[in-house]
C-alpha cells in the first residue's frame, strides 16, 4: 500500500510494479502453482462438462441395469466399479448410472455454490464491516456484537435448521448459497472492520475528507481499495471452506437433492458400499479432497505473495 | 473477579434470551402453518386442530412466546381436554412425532455425544499439542515441515472424506475393526472403546491439525519473548524453560479453543455421527431436520447455542487461571 506513495516519477523506471511482484512471487511458489493447475483443470472440466459427457457418450441419469451383477446385490460387473471405455469412471451400484457424468455434475454444483456463496459473503461482510468501521460509535458497537455473534455461532447447525423449514420447491443450489452465505459472513466483516478502523485515521483519508469528499465517496474511493488485498486473501480461503460446507450439507441430505448430483450426496449414498464397491466411494471422495486441497494451497500462495511478511497459513485456518 | 463473573453472567443471560427469541421467531412463527410442521409429514385435518389447540396456536403470538419462555423456566403442560402431556422445567418443546418432550430425547442421546467428544478430545490433545511443540522446537527443519504438511492434509480433508477413507482402510481392507455400533460404556467398556475408535480418530485427526498449528505458533511466540531470554541468560536448563515457561504461554490459546470445541462438537458432530451411524445429538439434529420435526430442531439449536456460550465463558475463566497476566474485566 505504501509502495506507490514513495515512488517518485522517473525515479526507477524498471522497478517492478506491485502487481508484477505479487505475480512473480506467486509463480515461484511451486505448491501454489500445483494448486492453481489442479484448480484450473477442475474449473475447465466443470464448465466443459456437457461437452465431456457428450464425448464419453453417456448421461447422468440413464439407468444401466445390464452392467450390474444382480447376484451380488447390484455391484457393477468388472474391476474398478465397472470402469471401461464406455464408462470412464465406472457406474453407480444398484442403478448403473454413469459415474463420470455424475461426478462432473457434482463439480458444477461445487463451484457454483462455492462462488455464489462467496458473493453473498463478500456483499454482507464488506457491507457490515464498512458500516461498523465508518459508522460511528453506536453503529460500531451494535454491529460489532452482531459480527461476534455471526462468528461464534455454530453455522452448520443453523444452516441445517433453516434448510428444514424452507419449502422444497425453492431451487436448491440458490438456497445453499444463501444459507451458507448468511451464516458465513462474520469473518469477512471482522476483517474489513479492523482494516477500516486502521485506514480511516491515515492522512490520505483525512485529506480526502477535508477536501470535501462525501462519506460514501471516502468509503468507496479511499477505503475500499485499501482493504482489497486482505479481502482477496480471505476470499481465496473462503472458497474451499464453502466447498466443504456444500458437500457436508449434501452429505447430510439437506443440500442438493436427486436427481441433481453433488460430491457430498454421492459420498453419502456410497457409505454402505465401501466394501463391495470401493470405486464408488473413491471417485467423489478423492475429487472433493483434491479440489479442496488445491484451492487451499492456492489461497495460501496468494496470501504469502500479497504479504510476504505474513506467516504461511499452511495447516490451519483458525 | 466477582464483578467479572456477574457481568459475564448477565451478558450470557441476555445473549441466551436473544437466542431463544430468535429461535422461537424462526421456528414457531415464520412457517405458515406451524401445526403442519410440528406434526410432520402425513398429518390429517383432525390431528392438526388438536395440535393447534395443544400448542396454543389459537392464542395471540406474544402469549405463545410467553408460554414458550415459561416452559423453559418452570415447565408447562401441553393439553387438549383429557390428553395432557407434561413437559418439566427446562421445557424446550414437545416432539409430537416422538410423543416425548424434546429434553428427554436429548437426554437419551447425550451419553453417546459425550463419549464421542471426550474420547476424541483426549486423542487430539495428545497428538496435536506434542506435535506442535516438536514442530516449534525444530522450526524450519525437516520434522517441522513433515508436521506442517501432515496438518495441511489433515485439516484440508473434509471430515466425512477422511472418515470414509479410514473406514475403507480399517474395516474394508485390513479387517481390523468392524463397522462401528454404539455400545454403552456401562454395558461393556472394552466394546465401547473398540467401536468408538474410528469415530474418535476421524474427529481427532482434523482437530489435531488445528491444535498442532496453534501450539506451534504459541510456542514460537513465547520462546521469542524477553523473559525466556532472561531465563536462558541465568543458565536455566532448556528442558525447564520449554516445559515450565514456554509451554505455559503456548497452552492458553489451546485451552480457549478446547472449551469452545468441546461445546461445539458435543452438539454438532453431525457429519461424524451420521457417517458412523452413532445415535448422538448431531445425528438427532439431522434426522429431525429431515423429518421436519421442528420442536426438536428448535430445542437442539437452543442447546447448541447455550453450550457454546457457556463454553466460551468457561474458556475465559480458565484463561485467567492459566495465564496470570490476564486481568478479567
Amino acid at each position: 500500500m505504501t509502495a506507490e506513495l514513495v515512488t517518485e516519477v522517473g525515479a526507477a523506471p524498471e522497478a517492478p510494479t506491485r502487481g508484477r511482484q505479487v505475480r512473480q512471487r506467486l509463480f515461484a511458489d511451486r505448491m501454489a502453482m500445483a494448486g492453481l493447475v489442479v484448480a484450473v483443470l477442475m474449473i475447465v472440466a466443470a464448465v466443459a462438462a456437457p461437452l465431456l459427457i457428450h464425448l464419453e457418450g453417456q448421461d447422468a441419469t440413464s439407468y444401466h441395469p445390464e452392467l450390474l451383477d444382480s447376484a451380488r446385490g447390484g455391484v457393477p460387473r468388472g474391476a474398478f466399479g465397472g470402469a471401461s471405455g464406455a464408462h470412464w469412471l465406472g457406474v453407480e451400484p444398484t442403478t448403473g448410472r454413469d459415474l463420470f457424468a455424475r461426478a462432473l455434475g457434482g463439480a458444477q454444483i461445487s463451484f457454483l455454490v462455492a462462488f455464489g456463496t462467496l458473493i453473498v459473503q463478500i456483499l454482507l461482510g464488506v457491507g457490515v464491516g464498512l458500516a461498523a468501521g465508518l459508522g460511528g460509535k453506536v453503529a460500531d458497537s451494535v454491529l460489532g456484537r452482531l459480527i461476534d455473534l455471526a462468528i461464534s455461532f455454530p453455522q452448520l447447525i443453523f444452516a441445517i435448521a433453516l434448510l428444514a423449514i424452507v419449502p422444497s420447491g425453492f431451487p436448491r443450489p440458490l438456497l445453499l448459497m444463501l444459507v451458507i452465505g448468511l451464516f458465513g459472513w462474520g469473518g469477512t466483516a471482522r476483517l474489513i472492520r479492523g482494516q477500516v478502523l486502521s485506514l480511516k485515521t491515515r492522512d490520505y483519508v483525512s485529506a480526502a475528507r477535508l477536501s470535501g469528499a462525501s462519506r460514501a465517496r471516502v468509503a468507496v474511493r479511499e477505503i475500499l481499495p485499501g482493504v482489497s488485498a486482505p479481502l482477496v486473501t480471505y476470499a481465496a480461503l473462503l472458497i474451499p471452506s464453502n466447498m466443504i460446507s456444500e458437500a457436508g450439507l449434501s452429505f447430510l441430505g439437506v443440500g442438493v437433492r436427486p436427481p441433481g448430483s453433488s460430491w457430498g450426496q454421492m459420498l453419502s449414498s456410497a457409505t454402505t458400499w465401501f466394501q463391495a464397491d470401493p470405486t464408488y466411494v473413491l471417485v467423489p471422495g478423492l475429487l472433493l479432497l483434491v479440489n479442496v486441497l488445491a484451492f487451499t494451497v492456492l489461497a495460501d500462495g496468494v496470501r504469502t505473495a500479497l504479504d510476504p511478511k505474513a506467516r504461511s497459513l499452511r495447516g490451519g485456518r483458525r | 473477579m466477582t464483578r467479572f463473573l456477574l457481568r459475564r453472567f448477565a451478558s450470557t443471560v441476555v445473549l441466551l434470551l436473544v437466542m431463544v427469541a430468535l429461535v422461537y421467531l424462526i421456528f414457531y412463527t415464520l412457517p405458515s402453518d406451524p401445526a403442519v410442521l410440528v406434526c410432520g409429514k402425513g398429518c390429517g385435518g383432525g390431528q392438526l386442530a388438536v395440535i393447534d389447540h395443544k400448542l396454543g396456536l389459537d392464542q395471540p403470538e406474544w402469549v405463545q412466546f410467553w408460554h414458550f419462555l415459561e416452559g423453559i423456566f418452570v415447565g408447562r403442560d401441553y393439553s387438549s381436554g383429557p390428553d395432557v402431556s407434561h413437559c418439566a422445567a427446562p421445557c424446550l418443546g414437545f416432539s409430537f412425532q416422538n410423543d416425548q418432550p424434546v429434553l428427554s430425547l436429548i437426554g437419551q442421546r447425550l451419553p453417546v455425544s459425550l463419549s464421542l467428544t471426550i474420547g476424541a478430545m483426549v486423542i487430539w490433545l495428545l497428538i496435536g499439542v506434542p506435535a506442535g511443540v516438536l514442530s516449534a522446537l525444530r522450526a524450519g527443519r525437516i520434522t517441522d515441515r513433515v508436521v506442517t504438511a501432515a496438518s495441511v492434509l489433515a485439516f484440508g480433508a473434509p471430515i466425512f472424506v477422511s472418515g470414509m477413507l479410514l473406514l475403507m482402510l480399517f474395516c474394508g481392507y485390513l479387517h481390523w475393526l468392524s463397522f462401528p455400533v454404539y455400545v454403552p460404556f456401562t454395558e461393556n467398556p472394552a466394546e465401547w472403546a473398540k467401536n468408538l475408535l474410528l469415530p474418535w480418530f476421524t474427529l481427532a485427526i482434523a482437530q489435531a491439525a488445528i491444535y498442532a498449528r496453534l501450539t506451534r505458533t504459541g510456542m514460537l511466540e513465547t520462546l521469542s519473548e524477553d523473559h525466556i531470554r532472561t531465563f536462558r541468560a541465568y543458565g536455566l536448563r532448556e528442558r525447564r524453560i520449554v516445559g515450565r515457561h514456554a509451554l505455559r504461554g503456548a497452552i492458553t490459546p489451546v485451552i480457549t479453543i478446547s472449551a469452545y470445541d468441546f461445546g461445539y462438537i458435543l452438539v454438532g458432530a453431525m457429519l461424524t455421527e451420521t457417517l458412523f451411524g452413532l445415535p448422538g445429538l448431531g445425528q438427532l439434529i439431522v434426522q429431525s431436520s429431515n423429518n421436519v420435526d421442528l420442536p426438536v430442531v428448535a430445542g437442539l439449536t437452543l442447546v447448541a447455542g447455550a453450550a457454546i456460550v457457556v463454553a466460551n465463558t468457561a474458556a475465559d475463566l480458565l484463561y485467567a487461571v492459566v495465564d496470570r497476566r490476564v486481568v478479567l474485566s
